[in-house]
């Protein structure tokens, strides 16, 4: 397998990395004290056309390959890990789906409002008693009148404060199990929904998730998204592609603490001497950079199998579960050598160590990525 | 002292105490970043900050294996509070008793037993964080007065609502080149003349408990105000920091065990595929993790304070303490985060709380890596060619 990137890659590598250190990086602290990505910056985003990575042309889409989704989440990650998910989330979690499952009357509709950024994406699974038990949704959306009528909450939306759109899972035939649920587009002033109460997490603040209620809210028959009783399939479909996405956003978490602890502990005298120059001080950073190097890797690995058209569900968990840990390892360690600084909120990496943990949690936990893996690798 | 377990029945007690004093408004104690003069009242009532203080002098006469299974009940709830009674009993009763004149016992000995003064540990400065022989602040004899100028930083009990004492690591012999034999401890009322609060920090965890810089700016105290002989500072602060490790580690001890408690109660109750998920071997095995990560660390602190109490030498014991039960709090808090899953992460729930506050303990009082060195040094001996 190769890993070398093409030009255009490398060029694209390189336009995401100065984003990062132009755009989100500056605003960071500000986005995370407001609890906001400011209107404008979605706008220069989507401008730029990071909502619409993987959509054709004919939509306004960039027509990107998964390389180079990851290559982009991963640096805009340096700057800004809450900006990278909203991106994440619109690429991975609504324009790919639409583009997979949806008819073209539902891609006409959508995508190059997907696309424009005029339609943020919010994608809803879980629940209070569905969450690794994805399966295990209660959200119902029973049949009337030719359409769909929800009732139910979902909970952990991330985007939902912002989105116009929401693919969301709910049950289609009570007696099916997984078989039983769906996927659905649901607009966002649809009578009956309301976004509800936002989440308040440890890190990520400038995310907004929140919970949605449906209360007899009902939905004409062309907003479901692929067949009935396929719900659980896109969903867990879609989730493959966006681990690689989380996997790329932890590679640029911990990437970020190491650049931001290498930078410090040059600065850094104790002693009499840059604290650089203690071996166990090199020797941290020579186990970030090693560790940084084989998530990297993992993920560039699921995201060319991705390209190539085969299965990387496996390999995606992989990336996820090992970049993720690395974050977190990365994260801790960026702040030991920061020291008392490290744990002020002036110096980034206070904020990487929170912003660290939830990439464990969120899209799967590890528990479930390592479900995930041997179901595939101990099949048979 | 089969397993400490003739400490159960003295835990419960605080325990219950807790619960009723502190618990309640360990939330709220974050989420203001600040801690309420009731509570530091109520704290102060049951006589917490002189825990290991001598009765004669309104304290608790505790051993210190006593006073670290009260700063773990308490720092079970709030770490916030917890830490603010390791500083006042390990850095300022502790060594002000060690090295007190008698005239300084008697003026603040009942004040800091009782909680009426705060005391904080004026020890860190921004370059002198683990290399804390090159302390600048400096304090010069003027008649029958110091005059102290500089700047310290990250100092902790630093309320800026309620009276504070700080015992200042200041540099008394000119002679930079004597490193840390040239420092000294003298006590400084936060109310004396050119004594500043700089900025209070805005941390990652511990936001109740105040931690700020210290400015002093020709801060003039009594020439009586030295604390143990002059030019034997490192003595005093190595002595306090010794007695500090042994607190901070039981901090770590009980912030990872109200981590543990929270992660087994949810994985008894927490149903997903039909099942509480404490049916799950990989919860299973999280869980014993957790437990023997604790109950190692707890005895490790608990020893050294043992040996602390039966004036053996046990800084390499107080390092070791400090530096593996802050390391097990870290990773007990994570693996309870991820025992809750996206619970774990919000901040409507305690858990996040604990996570954040606990990290300070592989930082605060000597990083990790500087516990790594005293162990060290008290092990190895290499022989010099």
């Amino acid at each position: 397998m190769d890993f070398n990137l093409n030009d255009e890659q490398k060029m694209m590598r390189q336009v995401a990395a100065e984003i990062a250190d132009e755009q989100l990086a500056p605003k960071a602290e500000a986005m995370e004290e407001n609890r906001e990505v400011p209107a404008d910056l979605l706008g220069f985003l989507a401008e730029q056309g990071y909502f619409g990575m993987f959509l054709p042309e004919r939509y306004g889409g960039a027509e990107l390959d998964f390389v180079t989704y990851a290559l982009t989440i991963e640096e805009f990650s340096r700057g800004s890990a809450a900006v990278a998910l909203v991106v994440s989330v619109q690429n991975a979690l609504v324009g790919k789906p639409i583009l997979t499952y949806g008819t073209d009357e539902q891609k006409e509709k959508y995508l190059a409002r997907v696309a424009s950024g005029e339609l943020v994406g919010a994608f809803a699974l879980t629940e209070e008693d569905a969450g690794s038990d994805a399966a295990n949704v209660q959200t119902t959306a029973a049949k009337k009148d030719g359409g769909y009528v929800f009732n139910g909450h979902k909970l952990y939306v991330t985007n939902a404060g912002l989105a116009g759109l929401f693919l969301v899972v709910a049950r289609t035939s009570p007696e099916a199990g997984a078989k039983g649920l769906s996927c659905f587009l649901m607009e966002r002033d649809t009578p009956g929904f309301t976004v509800g109460e936002r989440f308040d997490g440890m890190g990520m603040c400038a995310l907004d998730v929140r919970r949605l209620e449906f209360e007899n809210c009902e939905v004409p028959a062309d907003a479901l998204l692929g067949a009935e009783g396929e719900g659980l399939k896109i969903a867990l479909a879609s989730l493959d592609g966006s681990r690689i996405g989380v996997a790329a956003q932890a590679v640029g978490i911990g990437q970020q603490a190491f650049n931001e602890a290498k930078r410090y502990a040059g600065e850094r005298e104790q002693f009499g001497r840059p604290i650089l120059s203690f071996q166990a001080i090199q020797f941290y950073l020579v186990e970030m950079a090693t560790r940084l190097d084989a998530a990297r890797l993992l993920t560039l690995r699921a995201a060319t199998l991705a390209d190539a058209g085969e299965g990387f569900s496996a390999e995606a968990a992989m990336a996820k579960l090992y970049a993720s840990e690395t974050a977190n390892f990365c994260a801790n360690l960026g702040v030991q050598i920061h020291g008392g600084y490290g744990y002020m909120k002036d110096y980034v990496v206070e904020r990487f160590f929170r912003d660290a943990r939830v990439t464990e949690i969120y899209e799967g936990t590890s528990e479930i990525q390592k479900l995930v893996i041997a179901g595939k690798l101990l099949k048979g | 002292m089969l397993d400490y377990i003739e400490y159960e029945d003295f835990r419960a007690e605080v325990r219950a105490k807790v619960d009723e004093i502190v618990a309640p408004h360990a939330a709220a104690v974050d989420a203001d970043d600040h801690i309420p003069n009731d509570v530091i009242k109520a704290v102060g009532e049951v006589g917490w900050f002189g825990a290991t203080a001598p009765v004669e002098y309104g304290g608790l006469g505790w051993d210190t294996v006593r006073y670290a299974v009260l700063v773990e009940e308490v720092s079970r709830a709030s770490g916030s509070v917890g830490v603010m009674l390791a500083v006042q009993g390990s850095l300022i009763t502790y060594p002000l008793q060690k090295y007190g004149t008698e005239e300084q016992i008697n003026e603040y000995m009942p004040k800091f037993a009782s909680g009426e003064l705060l005391g904080s540990f004026g020890l860190t400065e921004p370059g002198a964080g683990s290399d804390a022989g090159s302390t600048k602040t400096t304090a010069v004899l003027d008649g029958d007065e110091w005059v102290i100028n500089g700047q310290k930083c990250f100092i902790t009990n630093t309320k800026r609502d309620w009276p504070c004492v700080c015992f200042a690591t200041v540099r008394t012999d000119p002679d930079k080149s004597k490193g840390v034999r040239g420092v000294s401890s003298i006590i400084v009322p936060a109310d004396a003349p050119g004594f500043n609060y700089g900025r209070k920090e805005n941390k990652m965890g511990l936001r109740g408990s105040d931690t700020s810089e210290i400015f002093f700016e020709n801060c003039r105290v009594p020439k009586q105000n030295l604390l143990g002989e002059l030019n034997e500072g490192f003595k005093l602060f190595m002595v306090a920091l010794d007695a500090g490790r042994v607190s901070i580690g039981a901090m770590a001890v009980g912030l990872g065990q109200a981590a543990l408690d929270l992660a087994i109660k949810h994985a008894e109750n927490r149903v997903q595929f039909g099942k509480p998920i404490g049916t799950k071997q990989a919860i299973q095995w999280k869980i014993a993790e957790m437990a023997t990560k604790i109950r190692a660390a707890r005895f490790l602190v608990y020893s050294a304070g043992a040996l602390k109490d039966a004036d053996f030498p046990y800084t390499k014991e107080a390092a070791m303490a400090k530096y593996y039960a802050a390391q097990v709090g870290r990773e007990v808090a994570y693996d309870a985060i991820q025992v809750h899953g996206g619970l774990g992460y919000d901040k409507s729930y305690p858990l996040e709380r604990i996570y954040r506050d606990v990290k300070v303990d592989e930082i605060g009082e000597g990083t990790s890596e500087i516990q790594k060195i005293v162990i060290s040094r008290n092990i190895l001996q290499i022989k010099k060619k």
